[in-house]
């Protein structure tokens, strides 16, 4: 006799009850030694179990186990795979493009063009000489000790990924400055992004795509990386000055002139924030991405583990930091200049 | 007279979830306490009727909260009405469309505002241009009528600079020359002078004065500044809790307030140095003889003793071009510099 039965007989259920229970689901490894250990011991008040699903499964065999639950889940998400599919492929293909002729453009061009390109484009955002030479300096020490295939690969993504993430980050924010409604829709949104361990959000889109192609991880680094870049935007426009807006209006402006001429400037600051916390979080992300074939110094802090290399895992890693500190010395630098071209 | 540049007409405005429904109680007389109270919606505006002359400076004066910058926002609807009719060169702005509105605020209207309102990423020059530049002109059109404006100001070689690297007093300057590029025949002044320093307040103010003597807009300037208001005012209301209490010509309320508010209001003012000749005078053109001499219409009580070195038993002949316009005792100027009591109501000081 289980606990939960009398819930069954007062209803009335009994009868629905045993006539299921000739195909009961197969039994699970608590019923087996439940079976063996024979009839029911005596139970007091603090053996009482909660009545979950598999206690009243216990008490009526018709009733669904706890394991239908995520048996369900994951069966509802096949069925609607092939249709989810049909429409995400193509449209994420672009996605897969991107990230490989990037890889391809970043690898192919020689160390001696690609090192005085990234210093000139270095020297264009910061102004600052310092920083160039740093730049030029920690790509050079990872070249020497033949570093440069994988951090170049690694910054091929960041770049596709952090790029992506602005151009569909920033209409986003600003949708969602202009109305209540979707801001309140999106917040819940945005958190979930924050705060589920990336982990997880690899686990539906493997099952989604291939895993040899880009756009699995490139997805990936998208939709964990995009949040800071969509939320300061929003925050940036909501806090524009409350009388330059009237003044906009009140010369005639139009909403796009106001949108491009006034509070776009005015929340620049604010978005380059966010594209500098963008950037770090595609890092970040790209690392635990190669769990699922991103190429890139990842690729060898995972070899690092696996294979217990620990040279190999402390240089990448090493590797990685020295990356973080140049596109965020370089994404700060721009935005100081922002801020020391607009301050009040 | 003539028709009024811009009249406001049986104008309400309360803030809140449901102000239609509200208004039905104000009109039926709650007020604005009993509104916030028991239905939760601010009153902003009750029945203001104003007309405004064209070519005169109209000056909006009232404490912090009366409902001076939800009055003049709607003169271009930066707020809409909850009831009432605004009329701008004969016609009703709450019939536009967004589009003639737009042209509205561009051609008819410019705005200057309390904290400047210029935008920081642009020059002085390029700010100064804004209303050309929101009409899609190019650096080669509006340069010259910009930098003109800027000049006219005070800016002669600023242009090139960004606001933050101005002073308060500056940007209010390319503030203005911003609205004076528009060459706009109505211009809206939100406290345009609250933020700066004394000293460059009356700067500012008279630079108005001889900007408004030189192109004679149609000027609605908002302060709550009392010697401000008189300074500036050709027309003055008084506005207290979202109401009209008051208005008309500066000097007639001066001597003839007609609310106890109003009367603690000018109580602490030099009446000496607002007060003049032709608001104390005895209209006559009659001469009594024993004239000690002669002032203008517009001269200050305070220029008037001055003259008379305190003696109270002279009297002065007024007149405006030669022509005797009254007589001026100066026993009649020490009692107008006594305060007046409100023509009805409580008084402030009974002791
Ligand atoms: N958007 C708004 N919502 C609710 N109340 C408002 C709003 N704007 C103004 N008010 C209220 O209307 C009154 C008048 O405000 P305002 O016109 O700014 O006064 P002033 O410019 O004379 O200081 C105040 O009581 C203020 O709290
Ligand atoms: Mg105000």
């Amino acid at each position: 006799m289980a606990t939960y039965d009398w819930v069954f007989d007062t209803l009335g259920l009994r009868d629905w009850c045993e006539g299921a229970g000739g195909d009961a689901a197969p039994l699970s490894m608590a019923d087996l030694i439940g079976q063996s250990g024979g009839g029911t011991p005596d139970r007091s008040i603090w053996d009482l179990p909660f009545p979950s699903m598999d206690a009243l499964n216990d008490a009526c065999e018709a009733f669904p186990q706890s394991r239908e639950v995520t048996r369900g889940l994951e069966q509802g998400f096949l069925d609607v795979k092939d249709a989810l599919s049909y429409v995400l492929d193509p449209v994420t293909q672009p996605l897969s493009w991107a990230l490989e002729y990037a890889l391809l453009a970043f690898q192919a061009t020689p160390w001696w063009v690609m090192i005085p390109l990234l210093a000139i484009v270095i020297w264009f955002v910061s102004r600052s000489a310092g920083l160039v030479a740093f730049v030029a300096g920690s790509l050079a020490a990872l070249a020497f000790i033949d570093y440069y295939d994988y951090a170049m690969q690694t910054l091929a993504v960041i770049t596709v990924c952090a790029l992506i993430c602005v151009l569909l980050g920033v209409p986003i924010g600003i949708a969602m400055s202009r109305s209540d409604k979707l801001q309140n829709a999106m917040i819940p949104v945005l958190d979930m992004l924050q705060t589920l361990p990336p982990f997880v959000y690899l686990i539906p889109l493997i099952f989604l795509f291939s895993v040899t192609e880009p756009k699995l991880y490139g997805i990936a680094i998208i939709l964990y990386a995009i949040v800071p870049v969509v939320r300061l935007t929003n925050l940036g426009i909501r806090l524009v000055d409350k009388e330059v807006i009237e003044a906009a209006d009140a010369f005639g402006m139009t909403k796009r002139q106001k949108l491009y001429g006034v509070q776009i400037p005015l929340a620049l600051p604010n978005i380059m924030a966010g594209v500098n916390q963008t950037i770090m979080m595609s890092l970040a992300m790209v690392v635990i991405a190669s769990l699922v074939s991103a190429p890139g110094l990842g690729v060898l802090v995972l070899r690092g583990i696996r294979n217990l290399e620990l040279g190999v895992g402390l240089v990448s890693g090493l590797g990685i930091v020295l990356l973080a500190v140049i596109l965020d010395r370089s994404t700060k630098a721009a935005l100081a200049r922002v801020n020391a071209a607009q301050k009040h | 007279m003539a028709d009024p540049k811009i009249s406001i007409r049986h104008l309400y405005k309360i803030f809140g979830a449901t102000p239609k429904r509200a208004l039905e109680h104000v009109k039926a007389g709650m007020g604005k306490s009993e509104l916030l109270e028991t239905h939760h919606h601010v009153l902003g505006l009750r029945d203001i009727n104003v007309d405004m002359q064209p070519g005169e400076i109209t000056v909006i004066m009232g404490l912090s909260g009366s409902g001076k910058s939800t009055l003049i926002r709607h003169l271009n609807r930066l707020i809409d009405p909850t009831d009432g009719e605004v009329i701008v060169n004969g016609e009703n702005i709450m019939d536009y469309s967004e589009a003639k509105l737009r042209r509205l605020r561009r051609e008819n209207m410019s705005m200057v505002f309390q904290k400047f309102a210029l935008l920081p990423h642009r020059t002085v020059l390029e700010n100064a241009a804004t209303p050309l530049i929101v009409e899609g002109a190019r650096p080669r059109d509006y340069e010259a009528e910009a930098t003109k404006w800027l000049d006219r100001v005070g800016l002669e070689g600023q242009g090139g600079q960004y606001p933050h690297q101005l002073s308060g007093g500056m940007q209010q300057r390319v503030g203005i020359a911003r609205a004076l590029t528009s060459n706009s025949d109505i211009m809206l002044m939100d406290e345009a002078f609250s933020a700066l320093d004394p000293l460059i307040r009356t700067d500012m103010q008279d630079l108005l004065i001889e900007l408004q003597r030189e192109l004679a807009k149609t000027i609605v300037f908002i302060t709550h500044d009392l010697d401000e208001a008189l300074k500036l005012a050709d027309h003055l209301v008084i506005l207290k809790d979202g109401e009209v209490i008051q208005q008309g010509e500066p000097q007639h309320i001066l001597m003839h307030p007609n609310d106890p508010y109003i009367v603690d209001f000018i109580s602490d003012i030099n009446r000496a140095r607002v007060l003049r000749a032709r608001t104390v005078m005895e209209k006559t053109s009659a001469d009594p003889g024993g004239l000690a001499g002669t002032v203008a219409p517009d001269a200050t009580l305070e220029s008037v003793i001055a003259k008379s070195q305190g003696d109270t038993t002279l009297s002065y002949r007024v007149a405006r071009d030669g022509e005797q316009v009254g007589v001026l005792s100066m026993r009649e100027v020490v009692k107008a510099l006594v305060p007046t009591d409100a023509a009805e109501g409580g008084l402030r000081r009974a002791s």
